[in-house]
């Protein structure tokens, strides 16, 4: 029987291969049709038929678009009649208690064109029979309305009992099972410990289960092992990591702006406050409060404004020629499209142009709903200005740092006899070397301005240029000299009153940027070994000066108004004792009269010609006294100078370099978006078909939704951002506890009780436990909106603890799982299918939080960006190896792995990923250097921690990639795969090689390239397991 | 229904949405699956995607979409305008443009500039095409030239969306996502739906990926990128140092091991699993061969004027067609090199010069192979630009541009609606894009207003809510 089947599915997967861009969702619709309209027939036989859940969804779908809530639209205007008002559609179009006198009914089964609803043109599908037959049924039962469902006020329902199944029994499972037995299906049986284990390690960190993990839960015999291990689970770092994956989705997290040259901009401190929130249970309400309003709060803490972030996760433009006003009004409508989504599960994006189609919102429900976010400050178009914010544990690591910083420099200036007398013998030798250097200074019997500036040799032969001041200039000197082993030249450039900053550069500001100084002897150029000066400046190095290439130059603001001197000693020295003539040739084509005011050349034979440079100016001149000569001032510089420099204060130093770098780090991390009110918020009117030109529409306050409550003023005079989160999250508001529990059982289920996590009105689904989803809401509100509360109670459920493993008949039965008769099944999401093969491997860094990251990327990849253009440079060190989202989240070009297993843009709020099974994923596992590397290393550890035979090394590989151990038919697959790649390496060892250096992580030297490469290929295999990154 | 046909049957069903977690709201599929029931009733006519039978026959199979991104100036290329010489460093005449949307323009004087470019009559039906198109001139007879398109976004990046998926709110599907959607794939070596792109002659506006994303439809309806440099796909080399035959062998074994799994569970995906990786694999070998040229004749390469490989447009052409003969649906280049803000007289021909060849090269090409007549090849920017000078260049215009189509349906010789004298407005027939998506659907055998899937509460399509217009006067 299995051989049969085996072969059935070969020869059905060939089909499909045959048919794979073709779409195959027909099957799924019927499903879903038959689902929805067999259970209200069967499932609630002796009751009514329930008009929120089996009526309203086809009124909303085939009549609301013109007998809607919309009064505005042309077919509104045409016919007047509404459906979605009971008083209006029994006046006109349904006889209650009187389905065979009802006009709806007539019109929904005729044929004649003309009088057919819905209507031909309209596209839209018409009745099945089923839905004819309930609609009838609904009719003669007397044709009550309810209210929509989402809309009815939060009741707890009754706690049904209905005997007890297992121990674990709980208000989840009596629901679920009522239900189960109304329509007479048997559950299927709870999962094995192995499965179970992998489910919740997967569900509620994102991560595989280590096998000493598995094993431990596996023997543990403790009544409470699947609570405690629930508890555990819940408590890791990585809970709220989990979380944030999907949280960053429906907020639309991202590192960058989205709109056309799709810059970067700095949100990472709201990542990791939604990654703390979550792991310190932060109650759910309050999350919605200090993202919405943070900054409103009373004393408002630094990690409530960075929650305040939220507001500005909008897309936004730097695009020339972008109208600011257009902006203003695209930013509003993104805010007003997403936070309803977010929080209210209401799709009001639909209001912008027109009053809603299918749900009880308007137009003037959209802008009053703005006008919550017109106190926003914000760039209407260009960049983003950021605040300096440190968070709380950006804080304490700062003040951490601040104390080692402190602590090392005391130890540095420590009394210590040790270092003293080092001091003294660098000194002593230093002297040494300073007085074996004399300089023989150049007079000029020619000096050139290629410009016209005017050169004049001083009476200390240095040069003063003045008159013309040109942008650009090159100078040349000509010196007629007897020189003999000459080592270096010495270019000083001196300030002078006649310069601007007194120089000693003619700029404005009295720099210079001096782009060569060519020396030739005769006519022979003479080669340059060294070049050290006083000062350079940032971006411009001495060693610019002898690069060829002079479009690189020395420079040295800020510190004007002084001297300094560069020497550029040679390769060899120069000068037989004849006359000679010497040119030298200073370009200096920077622009903006970047030209050198005052300067002086000079010559030395020292072989020790840098020695003046081996130390800053300053301490050079003090190390030239005497030691009495020194005031006590000018000790303690050389003092601090010489423990500033010396070997045996390199750890010391270190401490304190590495600890400022980090500080220099935080403070880049600290620049954030955040919440930031305007005195005078913008004016927000109703626009016209949506239209931001049009200046006529009436000027609207914030408010929310008329059909779902009103705000009182209670005396302010204007409503605030924290208004409307405290609306949200009060507990008369039907939504919010709803739209996110139902989100919650979709992370643990697979599915939400309401398929459609995203459109709670009428043209979502109803859920398929409607006193389930309230129940559930109502203890999410009761727990004080406690996540982990609801993640335990679904987690410890019979529900979430059954098999995922269908049988046929429940297959056919209920292939949509409505029922809830047995788990979910399905592929890891994008970041998770990274952050398990690189955690099987060994090589996943477990570090929580901080700047975001860049894995290999295809070169080229952002090719198509620009303004500026793009280069991806990838982390090095353990950077590399970081979990899937905190990967740089591109808007334009999300990185390509993320991308191909569904991870969205995150432009808009995603609720629910599209789970798709595509070629371009397994060309990512199969071909990506992260999951190459990564099945590297997990043949290192098969080779090294394995075991000797290749089965106990397949066997640790299946331990660790998949929690269990391989079958004998398995073995045979892989073994097979080793001993004949390692036949091929052993005869192709540059192959091996080559194979070996993919990824910054080396192979290993103690293990045999082939060999380590063949192993290598087995567990390419594993990674690419449907099994392994499915969660089961 | 015995075990194994209820197996079978779920395999077919679900090969895209996994258990428990659907993907797109499965009631998102529920209008289109009564559209194409009450479809059934009319016509018969097969496709591979969902639109099947196709709502009426179609004319074209394939749309080659030859992007001319950053917005080519219509003043210098199709709509030819005498009286904008005469008004050349006049004013603007104030009536046309207050209250106008204006982009790089805004508070700056608005004076006229006559075209920059020398234009003439061509082929037999003597459409007006000026001097910076010598080859594309000689194809005069195969293009419709439309000179009345209007868009309703000014800047490039939210106008691109638009042309590309209907909507400026980011998130929808791109056309050739839509198409593929709705047909299905020919072959099944490669997606049916690739994206090329190539730079040069102007300023390189960016391009984003939601340009050819899926949107709300599953993502193997998302265009490919295809590069003439590095991988051609991403991801479809094989490791270095792994022999073809090692990396079959580890395909293989992940095969075998996955079927082994089917054996003793129940999980259909496996089984789409398993058919994804023997279609890598094949990709791993499509690919390669299609990008390499060295079958195509020293003719045809002269034809294009490129030897290929170097990511030219003219290079991309020649892939278009080699794509276009393995069936793929929908294949969209990209040339970023049209915004002229400045310098448009030289700055049109240069860009021209890049485009020009391979352009008539492809229409000639494929017309020399019979494949002319069932595909829809489309010229056009985002939006037009100016009659106003900026400098020596014009800004971004969206009341009235040029674009082209030919083949597939489509009316050669003819030039279809215009401009008014100053080329600001199109004053007939104008021609929205969405009229452009509708009567491209048209031409593929779909009615744009049946092919929707419900997403937040609307039957969203590509022609979006307002009008739109199956321009039947362009079709053969």
């Amino acid at each position: 029987m299995r051989s049969i089947k085996l072969a059935k599915i070969l020869k059905l997967s060939r089909r499909i291969a045959s048919s794979q861009w073709r779409g195959v969702f027909l099957g799924v619709c019927l499903t879903v049709c038959t689902v929805a309209s067999a259970r209200q027939v069967s499932a609630d036989e002796p009751q009514n038929v329930d008009f929120s859940i089996a009526i309203k969804p086809l009124l909303s779908d085939r009549c609301f678009h013109c007998h809607g809530p919309d009064r505005n639209s042309e077919d509104a205007k045409e016919n007047g009649l509404r459906l979605d008002i009971r008083n209006e559609a029994i006046q006109r179009a349904i006889e209650p208690g009187d389905s065979a006198n009802s006009e709806i009914l007539r019109r929904i089964m005729s044929d004649d064109p003309d009088e057919m609803m819905p209507p031909p043109r309209s596209t839209k599908p018409r009745l099945t029979k089923e839905q004819v037959a309930i609609f009838k049924r609904w009719i003669d039962e007397g044709a009550e309305y309810s209210e929509h469902w989402s809309f009815i006020p939060l009741k707890r329902p009754e706690y049904p009992e209905v005997g007890k199944a297992s121990p674990q029994m709980n208000a989840v499972d009596t629901f679920v099972n009522r239900r189960l037995k109304a329509e007479g299906v048997e559950p299927l049986a709870e999962a094995d410990r192995r499965t179970l284990i992998r489910r919740l390690s997967f569900d509620l960190t994102g991560l595989p289960p280590t096998p000493g993990e598995v094993d431990a839960f596996i023997t543990d015999n403790d009544p409470h092992a699947y609570e405690k291990l629930v508890d555990r689970l819940l408590g890791t770092q990585h809970f709220g990591e989990r979380l944030a994956v999907y949280w960053l989705d429906v907020v639309r997290y991202a590192d960058t702006n989205g709109y056309h040259g799709d810059n970067n901009r700095h949100h990472v401190p709201y990542r990791d406050y939604v990654i703390e929130a979550f792991n310190g249970n932060i109650r759910f309400d309050q999350f919605v409060r200090e993202q919405l309003a943070g900054d409103l709060l009373p004393d408002a803490t630094n990690d409530q404004k960075i929650a305040s972030g939220f507001n500005r996760l909008n897309q936004t433009t730097r695009e020339g020629g972008a109208q600011p006003k257009e902006y203003t009004a695209i930013y509003a409508a993104d805010r007003v499209r997403n936070t309803s989504e977010i929080f209210l599960g209401l799709s009001m994006g639909c209001c912008q142009c027109h009053d809603h189609k299918y749900d009880p919102l308007t137009q003037r429900d959209f802008y009053s709903f703005a006008a919550f976010f017109a106190d926003l400050q914000e760039t209407p178009v260009g960049i983003q200005a950021p605040v300096s914010l440190l968070s709380s544990s950006q804080k304490r690591r700062d003040d951490e740092l601040n104390k080692m910083i402190a602590e090392a420099q005391q130890a540095l200036a420590a009394p210590s006899v040790e270092i003293d007398q080092a001091q003294l013998q660098w000194e002593a030798s230093l002297v040494e070397s300073l007085t074996d250097t004399t300089w023989t200074v150049l007079r000029p019997t020619e000096s050139k301005s290629r410009e016209g500036a005017l050169l004049t040799v001083q009476p200390d032969d240095s040069i003063l240029a003045s008159g013309e001041n040109p942008e650009k200039d090159s100078y040349t000197l000509k010196i007629n000299a007897e020189i003999k082993d000459v080592t270096a030249l010495r270019l000083e450039v001196l300030p002078h009153g006649s310069l601007k900053a007194r120089g000693p550069g003619r700029a404005e500001k009295g720099n210079f940027v001096l782009g060569a100084c060519q020396l030739s002897v005769g006519d022979k150029p003479v080669a340059f070994q060294r070049a050290t000066a006083t000062y350079s400046q940032d971006q411009f190095p001495i060693e610019n000066l002898i690069d060829d290439n002079s479009t690189t130059a020395w420079a040295i603001y800020p510190r004007i108004g002084t001297s300094h001197s560069a020497i550029i000693s040679f390769t060899k020295p120069i000068g037989d004792g004849t006359m000679q003539t010497i040119t030298i040739t200073m370009p200096q084509d920077f622009g903006h009269h970047h030209t050198i005011g005052r300067f002086r050349l000079a010559f030395t034979t020292s072989k020790d010609a840098h020695a003046e440079h081996a130390v800053p100016q300053d301490i050079a001149e003090i190390l030239a006294m005497t030691a009495e000569e020194r005031s006590q001032a000018q000790q303690d510089q050389v003092r601090k100078y010489f423990r500033a420099t010396a070997p045996s204060t390199a750890a010391l130093r270190k401490r304190i370099d590495d600890a400022t770098r980090e500080k220099k780090v935080l403070a880049q991390q600290a620049q954030v978006l955040i919440s930031q009110s305007m005195k005078e918020p913008r004016v927000v009117r109703i626009l016209g078909r949506g239209n931001w030109q049009d200046d006529t529409g009436e000027i609207v306050q914030p408010a929310v939704p008329v059909s779902l409550g009103s705000i009182p003023l209670d005396g302010q005079q204007r409503l605030t951002r924290l208004d409307m989160a405290n609306w949200l999250v009060s507990p008369s508001n039907p939504l919010t506890a709803r739209v996110m529990v139902n989100r919650l059982w979709k992370l643990m289920l697979g599915r939400g009780l309401a398929n459609n996590l995203g459109d709670f009105g009428a043209q979502g689904q109803p859920p398929t436990h409607p006193e389930l989803l309230d129940w559930l809401a109502d203890e999410f509100i009761e727990s004080g909106w406690d996540i982990k509360h609801m993640m335990k109670l679904i987690a410890i459920s019979d529900v979430y603890r059954r098999s995922s493993e269908a049988t046929p008949s429940l297959l056919q039965r209920d292939p949509d799982n409505g029922l809830l008769a047995q788990q979910g099944r399905w592929r890891l999401d994008a970041e998770f299918v990274r952050d398990n093969a690189l955690k099987i491997s060994g090589l996943l860094s477990l570090r929580i939080g901080g700047s975001s990251v860049r894995p290999y990327q295809p070169a080229g990849y952002l090719a198509n960006l620009n303004f500026p253009t793009r280069t991806w440079m990838q982390d090095a060190g353990e950077s590399q190896y970081r979990r899937g989202l905190y990967t740089f989240w591109q808007r334009t070009f999300l990185h390509p792995s993320l991308a191909a297993f569904d991870a969205p843009s995150r432009e808009e709020c995603t609720v629910q990923r599209s789970v798709s099974n595509t070629p371009l994923q397994a060309l990512v596992l199969l071909n990506d250097p992260t999951f190459v590397e990564a099945a590297r290393e997990l043949a290192r550890r098969m080779i090294t921690e394995g075991g000797n035979t290749d089965v106990d090394r397949l066997n640790f590989s299946f331990r660790e990639a998949l929690s269990r151990e391989p079958t004998s038919d398995e073995l045979l697959v892989l073994t097979s795969l080793v001993k004949k790649h390692r036949e091929e390496f052993n005869a192709n060892s540059a192959g091996a090689s080559q194979f070996g250096k993919i990824g910054l992580r080396p192979a290993p030297l103690t293990i045999d390239a082939a060999e380590l490469a063949a192993w290598t290929s087995a567990a390419r295999a594993i990674l690419n397991l449907h099994e392994c990154i499915t969660r089961e | 229904m015995n075990h194994l046909q209820h197996l079978e049957n779920l395999v077919n069903r679900r090969t895209f949405l996994s258990r428990g977690g659907v993907g797109v709201g499965a009631a998102a599929f529920t209008a289109m699956l009564g559209n194409t029931t009450a479809a059934q009733a009319e016509q018969s006519q097969d496709s591979l995607g969902v639109v099947s039978p196709l709502h009426h026959a179609p004319k074209a199979k394939r749309v080659i979409y030859l992007c001319q991104a950053g917005g080519p100036s219509h003043l210098e290329t199709f709509d030819y305008k005498p009286k904008l010489t005469e008004m050349s460093g006049k004013p603007m005449p104030e009536s046309f443009t207050k209250g106008q949307p204006i982009a790089q323009l805004q508070n700056k004087a608005l004076n006229c500039l006559g075209p920059q470019r020398t234009f003439k009559q061509y082929g037999e039906s003597g459409q007006w095409i000026s001097d910076v198109f010598p080859h594309m001139s000689k194809i005069a007879d195969d293009m419709c030239i439309i000179n009345s398109a209007t868009t309703d976004q000014i800047n490039h990046d939210p106008a691109h969306t638009l042309i590309n998926t209907g909507s400026q709110i980011s998130g929808r599907p791109s056309m050739g996502s839509w198409i593929t959607y709705g047909l299905g794939q020919e072959g099944n070596n490669l997606p049916g739906f690739v994206v090329l792109t190539s730079v040069g002659g102007g300023q390189n506006q960016p391009i984003a990926a939601r340009q050819w994303h899926s949107g709300f439809l599953p993502s193997r309806f998302q265009g490919v990128p295809f590069h003439s440099s590095g991988d051609p796909v991403l991801y479809v080399k094989r490791p270095s140092g792994v022999s073809i035959e090692q990396q079959a062998d580890v395909i293989n074994a992940i095969g075998d091991l996955n079927k082994l799994r089917a054996g003793i569970s129940h999980d259909p995906e496996i089984a789409t699993r398993i058919a994804q990786y023997e279609l890598a694999a094949r990709m791993q070998a499509s690919v390669p061969e299609l990008m390499n040229l060295s079958d195509e004749s020293k003719a045809t390469l002269d034809l294009y004027g490129t030897d290929g490989g170097d990511g030219s447009f003219a290079s991309n052409c020649l892939l278009a067609r080699r794509l276009a003969e393995r069936g793929v649906r929908f294949i969209h280049l990209y040339h970023r090199g049209w915004d002229h803000h400045g310098g448009v007289k030289s700055g049109v021909a240069n860009t021209a010069k890049l485009v020009d060849q391979g352009t008539a090269a492809l229409i000639t090409d494929l017309k020399q192979r019979d494949m002319l007549d069932d595909t829809l090849v489309i010229w056009g920017g985002e939006f037009g630009r100016t009659p106003m000078a900026q400098g020596d260049g014009r800004d971004h215009h969206i009341k009235g541009f040029s674009m082209w189509m030919a083949g597939g349906g489509i009316k050669g010789g003819m030039t279809y609606g215009a401009t008014d004298e100053f080329g600001y407005n199109a004053v007939e027939n104008p021609f929205h894009i969405r009229d452009l998506h509708a009567t491209m659907l048209h031409l593929l055998g779909i009615d744009h207003e049946r092919l929707s899937v419900r997403f937040q509460g609307l039957d969203a399509r590509l022609t979006g809510v307002e009008p739109a217009h199956v321009v039947k006067d362009l079709l053969t």
